[in-house]
């Protein structure tokens, strides 16, 4: 059995290999495997797994990449993920994938799958369309349609064949594998200095490129580790950051953040993993209704779905208290049009529950973290005087 | 000075009446819809006798009106980012100083926010921000499905029909208080598609060598009344009878396009356009292609609100397939692919020169791949392709000495390519 350092490290070198290497070799041992890459934020990885499929996470190259090509297909005023995807894809980094799935969640994304069709990249290219109406008969009907399009898709790749046992199956699995995220963001919730959020992010996203059974096991060692009674609480308020949904934080970032004095109790890094509250109905006759019913009734909040009937920030607020927190840092990257324009509704919701929270951009490249330092540090700073002033009437 | 024709005087009156209707509608007892000019569905308004408000209309007029500025930085003092869309900001700063329109009067609040959001995440953005500016308006969200595949498939308009019978419809029914008439309806589709026959014959006519009317910076007038809720009335049907007159005229007399400046006599260069103007110094823009002989023979930004040229017509017979199938077609709800073939059609058909590519600082919808757009047809077609970057509406982002540059090179690559061509 390894130890937690072990498994992290290794959580670790998975998180960014940029060759995906660990995909490939599970796709090399068998003819009738693919490897299907999703963009953020969201994909029902399941139909992937029935379809003797890998569904691997392309997240961009964060720091780990020099932008050369990429910067010649967009423009300065672009965010900064798109173009690290599309020079991992014009330096045969896909080498081996079969497909790529857009989840629809900005017009960045959206464009960026035309350019994949463009340059002709993977077999099939696939927009997944979500709806944006969360009528079963309508949206539902709709979602279905798209999860079967790609179903085709895959199916022209690998011959494979879904049956309801097979897919029953997978949401077995990815039902344990959300059971055991949530559990650990749990605990973590009462024990935040047993794992810090840099390893925690390590932890979930290599979940993205290695198949849900190993990845299973690795949720569960770690699960395990951090019931263990060690270390020390130490003086930090406690945080949700929120807004970093696709392009991700440098990791630098995210140990800045609690280097600065903050524990952070959630986050939505990676929310595609979280992205279906609770679990989905694995023993039924027709479980693609299963994974969309879910979709429409127990999908997480985001900037990237029409939420009127439901607002955010309301659910931002409860997550807030779920937590216990002291404190949101909104953190969004730079040209984000989704997540910066939900920032004043956001802030505002924040400021009539009287919520301390900062904002700042980043971009996945940065390297220097001192006046996020020196933000954060005075945010925490100033909440923890605050509370002590409390404390004090 | 130039002389205003006839049909500038209509389009006037009408834009002015409208506006005169929403100051006044809340004493006239008549529902404002607010929605969006790309898949905006102009009938179904009508059909309830409700008048529509376009919140990226009165971001281009404060533009233009160099009001933009500061409603700008009202959204930012807000809490806006200064790296969002500016539309969305503009309007924003807009309603919180006090929702005074382009035209002086006041804009009324919405009793219905339709959200047909094609071909733009950002209007499902700027709905929400509005839902909170506005507390317990009532809204209606047509989600419409994109083109991946460059094509519109059976399951997509059959899931644009039932939200707009389970959804939109009866919304429009509560806020209207009548109830849906299918017969009306039909009749005021009757009228989008000769007002669409029309608009397609205009913007045919630059075909002509030299052209009688620019396509972009005319252009974007001439799509005013089609766009922004006249689609579908008598109105419009006259208006563009009118101008399709105007230009025919011009057309016999060889003349060409009338700009702010005075008639481009001399066609020098012949392009085509892809991406939105800037409106903040539209003027000094246009004259930057007046000064150099630069005529737009066809632009994408004018199929923004419908691609009729590739056939498609509002249908009567079929009025909620029809109006959903519009939504679809919008330029920005078409794939790269998509794009790059109708700008090639353009390319080719209107004898165009070279292709350039106005990139808009706001918008990810247009902006997100243009560059690669570009190298395709640069290829495909071995035409002299040019680049330069602005904003919709916000000023701090229109550099005029940077895009006089970059235009100038791009038109000495022009000159060259002529000489070349005619040796
Ligand atoms: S970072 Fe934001 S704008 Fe950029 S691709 Fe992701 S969601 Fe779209
Ligand atoms: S992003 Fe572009 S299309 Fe969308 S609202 Fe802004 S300007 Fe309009």
């Amino acid at each position: 059995m390894k130890t937690l350092k072990q498994t992290i490290d290794k959580c670790k070198e998975l998180s960014f290999d940029l060759n995906f290497t660990e995909a490939k070799n599970w796709k090399g041992k068998d003819n009738n495997r693919a490897l299907i890459g999703y963009m953020p934020i969201y994909f029902p990885r399941e139909i992937a797994h029935a379809s003797n499929c890998l569904a691997v996470g392309i997240l961009g190259t964060g720091d780990r990449k020099r932008i050369i090509k990429g910067d010649a297909y967009y423009q300065s005023y672009i965010c900064r993920i798109p173009r690290g995807i599309i020079e991992l894809a014009l330096d045969k980094h896909f080498e081996g994938f079969d497909g790529f799935i857009f989840p629809s969640i900005c017009d960045v994304i959206r464009n960026l799958s035309g350019m994949f069709k463009l340059l002709n990249i993977g077999n099939f290219v696939s927009y997944l369309d979500y709806p944006q109406n969360f009528n079963p008969n309508i949206g539902g009907e709709f979602y279905k349609n798209e999860i079967n399009n790609i179903l085709t898709n895959i199916k022209k790749i690998n011959n494979a064949e879904v049956t309801t046992e097979k897919l029953n199956h997978s949401i077995s699995l990815y039902n344990k594998n959300r059971k055991l995220i949530t559990s650990i963001y749990d605990a973590r919730q009462k024990f935040p200095w047993r794992l810090s959020a840099e390893e925690l992010y390590y932890v979930i996203r290599a979940g993205m490129v290695i198949p849900v059974e190993d990845h299973n096991i690795i949720l569960e060692q770690v699960y395990d580790f951090i019931q263990e009674n060690f270390g020390e609480p130490i003086d930090k308020i406690r945080v949700i950051v929120y807004g970093s949904f696709c392009e991700q934080p440098p990791v630098s970032l995210i140990k800045t953040i609690e280097l600065a004095g903050c524990y952070v109790v959630d986050d939505d890094f990676l929310i595609g993993s979280r992205w279906i509250e609770g679990n989905i109905d694995d023993n039924t006759d027709d479980p693609i209704n299963a994974i969309v019913n879910a979709f429409l009734t127990k999908s997480t909040f985001s900037s990237s779905l029409y939420d009127v009937n439901n607002p955010k920030e309301d659910r931002l607020i409860e997550l807030f208290n779920k937590r216990n927190a002291d404190g949101i840092i909104f953190a969004a990257a730079s040209f984000c049009d989704p997540a910066l324009l939900d920032r004043p509704t956001l802030q505002n919701a924040c400021e009539k529950n009287n919520i301390r929270y900062i904002s700042f951009q980043f971009s996945e490249n940065i390297g220097e973290f001192k006046n996020i330092k020196e933000q954060v540090g005075a945010f925490s700073d100033s909440i923890k005087l605050w509370d002590d002033e409390l404390i004090e009437n | 000075m130039v002389e205003k024709e006839k049909s500038m005087i209509i389009q006037k009156e009408m834009i002015s009446n409208l506006f005169k209707d929403l100051s006044t509608a809340k004493e006239t007892g008549k529902k404002v819809v607010y929605t969006f000019v790309p898949g905006n569905l102009s009938e179904l308004i009508h059909a309830f006798d409700m008048l529509p408000v376009y919140p990226e209309i009165n971001a281009l007029q404060s533009g233009m009106r160099k009001k933009s500025g500061s409603f700008i930085k009202e959204a930012e003092r807000y809490g806006h980012s200064e790296d969002v869309c500016t539309y969305v900001k503009c309007d924003v700063g807009m309603m919180l100083k006090g929702n005074i329109g382009p035209t002086g009067e006041k804009i009324p609040s919405p009793d219905l926010l339709l959200l047909s959001y094609t071909g733009c995440f950002t209007f499902m953005k700027w709905f929400e921000n509005l839902e909170d500016l506005y507390p317990g308006v009532e809204i209606a969200m047509l989600h419409t499905p994109y083109q991946q595949d460059g094509k519109i498939t059976k399951e997509m308009t059959e899931y644009m029909v039932k939200q707009l019978k389970d959804e939109v419809i009866p919304k429009m029914e509560k806020v209207s208080g009548k109830k849906y008439d299918e017969t009306k309806l039909k009749k005021i589709l009757e009228y989008s598609v000769k007002t669409e026959d029309l608009i397609v014959k205009i913007f045919d006519t630059p075909k002509n060598i030299p052209t009688p009317i620019d396509a972009y910076f005319a252009g974007v007038y001439y799509i005013g009344p089609i766009n922004i809720g006249f689609r579908g009335t008598i109105e419009a049907v006259e208006y563009y009878k009118e101008l399709y007159k105007e230009i025919n005229k011009r057309i016999e007399l060889g003349l060409g396009p009338i700009t702010p400046e005075g008639e481009i006599k001399e066609e020098q260069f012949r392009l085509v356009v892809e991406g939105p103007p800037n409106w903040t110094s539209f003027r000094e823009f246009w004259k930057l292609f007046y000064d150099n002989g630069a005529v737009i023979v066809a632009s994408s930004y004018t199929k923004v609100g419908g691609v009729y040229d590739m056939g498609f017509r509002h249908n009567p017979d079929r009025p909620l397939e029809s109006l959903g199938e519009y939504c679809m077609n919008c330029y920005t709800n078409l794939n790269l692919p998509q794009r790059i073939e109708l700008l090639e059609k353009c390319i080719i058909d209107y004898h165009a020169d070279g292709f350039l590519v106005n990139s808009i600082k706001s918008c990810n919808s247009f902006s997100a791949g243009q560059l690669l757009m570009m190298r395709k047809l640069e290829e495909k077609l071995e035409i002299p392709v040019g680049f330069i970057e602005s904003d919709l509406v916000d000023p701090r982002y229109f550099s005029y000495a940077n895009i006089k540059n970059r235009l100038e090179s791009f038109f000495q690559m022009l000159e060259q390519r002529k000489l070349i061509n005619a040796n």
